[in-house]
């Protein structure tokens, strides 16, 4: 399914394009005309793209005066641009910065892979059998309406104060997201999809295969989405509770010390940790779902 | 020989209020080759009947067959084409074409080669690779024709095809159609709600009648093949027309009076 979805994608752009051969079978003088429509969208486009761009750097340049502005009304002892800047700088020099992400970096990969390569075939079994989603989805409801921090305490008593419990709350809550989801897509399949491919002679396996999971890949992706930023907020939110390592750990210490310009470099690492991967999943989802109609 | 029989079809919906009868004793032969064509007012049971010949859909009572088999389930030697066309919005229209070959386990160069030449009589040899979102609406209806194609079913079942097509597409859509169909005489059961569209098309049109879905009347359409343009215009086509729109508007007003 993904080698299709790939391979299809460059059909995407020239497709809008060639999308009516009446006509340009009809006038062959329209070539020329054509191409001077073609170019003035492009134009059109980027100009669009300019202007965009320059709204972007608006926004950050207004959020640094917004940001200069409050260090400079007196509230107690909070930094400036510069002083993290020197401080953020200092932290990557000494690899802190470093090894803190990557301590976080790890407890949620772990957890979300393994949250996640259990949430989608339980999402489909919970799909395709009724009997499984009913056995399955009154926990599903249950967890789902008990915050994953909340079970942190419970698990630290029971798996003790290593890299376990920090772990099994970041599968819970990207487990969580992504089953719902995954279940949410199989069941709206489009119905004359699978009729279309039983007419066609498929089998059980083969529309499952080959219509209901490529139908429910952009749902999927959604919950895999929704999934990693659960996860990003609770490993971030686990370490502030407990652990030895790690941006909220770090941010938790530099509390005690009122070291307010570690806890910028911390916050604002957090959220370019997770606004980057966030990015990196949206662009998979584009590449793998291109071929999904968007109204 | 290919002809589709229902046998008395009975098909209920049950629900809570009671239940729902879609289909009370349809029968109706539809010899090998013809080209028989189905209208009714909206809810008379012209899915189900097809959906049932289909085996997409089990009946109640009674029984449909296909060249002297009893339907048991979907098959691919009963092509279906849908309203919404129903084409796999994932893979290009080649891909859509091949599916029911590759189910069918044929080698892939085999695959390729029927595929190329079901997509060359639709009209679509330009469009092999293109995904169907960038397909007009004609363009899409033509892929799931040659989807069905294919895989060479012995007959088809049309479930309002054209509906969603503009009435320009439309025409060019039934002139293709019949075309084809007088090439190979394939069986075909074709759903409509447009009156016209079931005389041009069929040597006879069958009209049902709502709650309980049933065969209502039988217009044989004596026009001979080809149809062309000027039997649109013709005055038997004009009867033939009035015959047909009578037995869907003006059905008997008892019944009349219980559907709406
Ligand atoms: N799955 C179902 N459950 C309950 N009732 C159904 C179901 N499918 C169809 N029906 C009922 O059966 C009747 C016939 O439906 P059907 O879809 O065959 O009508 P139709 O003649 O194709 O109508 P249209 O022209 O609008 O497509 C309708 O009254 C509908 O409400
Ligand atoms: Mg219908």
């Amino acid at each position: 399914m993904r080698r299709q979805a790939v391979s299809a994608a460059p059909a995407r752009g020239p497709g809008q394009v060639k999308e009516d051969p009446e006509r340009a079978r009809k006038a062959p003088g329209s070539a020329s005309r054509e191409d001077a429509e073609g170019s003035a969208a492009r134009r059109a486009a980027r100009t669009q793209r300019l202007r965009n761009a320059l709204l972007s750097l608006c926004s950050a340049a207004l959020g640094l005066v917004v940001w200069i502005v409050l260090a400079h009304s007196g509230i107690q002892g909070f930094p400036g641009p510069a002083s993290v800047l020197s401080r953020g700088w200092q932290l990557l020099r000494d690899g802190v910065l470093l090894d803190d992400l990557g301590a976080s970096l790890r407890r949620v990969l772990t957890g979300y892979v393994i949250g996640t390569a259990l949430a989608v075939p339980v999402g489909f079994a919970m799909g395709w059998y009724p009997v499984v989603r009913r056995l399955i989805e009154p926990w599903l409801q249950f967890f789902r309406m008990v915050p994953p921090l909340a079970v942190i305490p419970l698990a630290i008593v029971l798996m003790g104060i290593g890299e376990t419990p920090k772990i099994f709350v970041i599968f819970l809550a990207a487990f969580l997201s992504c089953v719902v989801s995954t279940f949410q897509g199989v069941v709206s399949v489009d119905p004359t999809l699978v009729s279309a491919a039983r007419v066609l002679g498929a089998g059980d396996a083969r529309v499952f295969l080959g219509v209901v999971v490529p139908a429910s890949s952009p749902f999927i992706l959604v919950g895999m989405r929704i999934g990693l930023g659960a996860a990003w907020a609770t490993v971030v939110a686990a370490e502030l509770i407990a652990a030895q390592s790690g941006l909220g750990f770090r941010m938790q210490q530099a509390q005690l010390y009122y070291d307010l310009p570690t806890m910028f470099v911390q916050l604002i690492a957090i959220g370019t940790v997770g606004l980057a991967m966030d990015r990196l999943l949206l662009l998979a989802e584009h590449r793998l779902t291109g071929w999904q109609e968007r109204r | 020989m290919p002809s589709i029989e229902f046998n008395e079809v009975r098909r209920d919906f049950g629900s809570r209020a009671g239940g729902f009868l879609a289909l009370d004793g349809v029968s109706l032969t539809i010899e090998d080759g013809e080209f028989v064509t189905v209208v009714g007012p909206s809810g008379c049971g012209k899915s189900t009947l097809l959906n049932v010949a289909a085996g997409l859909l089990d009946a109640t009572a009674g029984s449909v067959t296909v060249d002297g088999e009893e339907v048991r389930g979907p098959s691919p030697e009963r092509g279906v084409i849908f309203q919404q066309y129903a084409l796999f919005p994932w893979m290009t229209v080649s891909q859509n074409v091949e599916f029911g070959l590759k189910v069918a386990g044929v080698g892939r160069a085999e695959r390729r080669a029927a595929a190329r030449r079901v997509i060359d009589m639709v009209g679509l040899a330009d469009f092999a690779d293109a995904l169907p979102k960038t397909l007009s609406g004609g363009m899409k209806q033509r892929c799931a024709i040659a989807r069905a194609y294919a895989v060479d079913p012995k007959v088809l079942l049309m479930d309002e095809p054209f509906g969603a097509l503009d009435a320009l597409t439309r025409v060019r859509m039934q002139d293709a159609l019949l075309e084809t169909w007088s090439r190979d005489r394939r069986t075909v059961m074709f759903i409509t709600h447009d009156v016209d569209e079931a005389v041009y098309l069929a040597s006879r049109v069958v009209v049902m009648a709502a709650r309980p879905g049933r065969i209502h009347r039988i217009v044989p359409v004596d026009l001979p093949y080809p149809r062309t343009e000027e039997m649109r215009l013709s005055a038997e086509f004009a009867d033939l027309r009035r015959q047909v729109w009578n037995a869907v508007y003006h059905q008997p007003s008892t019944l009349e009076g219980n559907s709406s």
